[in-house]
């Protein structure tokens, strides 16, 4: 699995309008319903169950990203979207440090392993020190898609 | 090896895998011990105490992971995490 094949990019929000932790996620899952990656009619739904459980744990896993996700019926393919926000944003991360970078993803909830791969290429991706720096400087859709891509052929 | 290497093999038993909360819990369980902890899946050799290593595991149900822990707390170290991932389950439901 490779993050360009997950990462919805007409969805994806280089300059984030929103301010707080509630705000980013309903704006990032209402970018998913505009695009048509999930039913506009769920969007609502959608955004309060990834608040749901971002407030279980915080997904703010430190180093300036954070991934909020859900499992839910609501949806029927895995999708995920990227906001970027240079001011930052307080997600509670582990680190206590503001976020820079949010990458979320919703997955169907009857298919847990597909959900684990979809993990595990983020991580990969996320893991990587020039890709965080590089994803925090960008401020288009084109050079993360363009970052994505490069990252994807090493 | 030096002598304060231990090795374990567990399995992964509750039914959503390895995602993102049993990770940190793994990671949590991990940090509390000085001994160097390495968790792999037969692939990938990952350091346990970062939640971002730990995830890209991506463990699933059923799924054997070795856990390797040097140092003088090793011992105890890996008897927490074979009881947190085999017994407790991470307090969810098993697969």
């Amino acid at each position: 699995m490779k993050l360009e094949d997950i990462i919805c990019f007409d969805a994806v929000v280089p300059k984030l309008a929103s301010v707080d932790r509630d705000g980013v996620i309903n704006e990032l899952v209402s970018a998913l319903g505009k695009s048509g990656s999930i039913r506009k009619n769920k969007v609502a739904e959608i955004a309060q169950a990834v608040i749901t459980r971002e407030s279980e744990a915080s997904t703010g896993i430190g180093k300036g990203v954070a991934v909020p996700h859900v499992k839910t019926d609501l949806v029927k393919k895995i999708v995920a979207t990227i906001g970027c926000c240079s001011a930052g944003i307080d997600f509670s991360s582990l680190d206590k440090q503001p976020t820079y970078s949010v990458l979320l993803l919703l997955s169907p909830a009857n298919d847990p392993d597909c959900h684990l791969q979809a993990m595990e290429t983020i991580f990969k991706y996320l893991q990587k020190d020039d890709f965080r720096k590089f994803l925090r400087q960008s401020d288009t859709s084109e050079s993360i898609h363009d970052l994505i891509t490069d990252f994807s052929d090493e | 090896m030096s002598a304060d290497v231990r090795e374990i093999e567990v399995e992964i038993k509750n039914e959503y895998g390895l995602h993102m909360r049993p990770a940190m819990q793994i990671v949590d369980v991990a940090s509390r011990f000085a001994s160097e902890i390495t968790v792999s899946n037969g692939e990938t050799a990952v350091d346990a105490k970062s939640i971002m290593h730990v995830t890209m595991l991506a463990a699933t149900c059923g799924m054997k992971l070795t856990i390797t822990a040097d140092g003088g707390d090793a011992e105890e170290a890996l008897s927490q995490l074979r009881e947190l991932i085999e017994v407790k389950m991470f307090d969810e439901p098993a697969g």
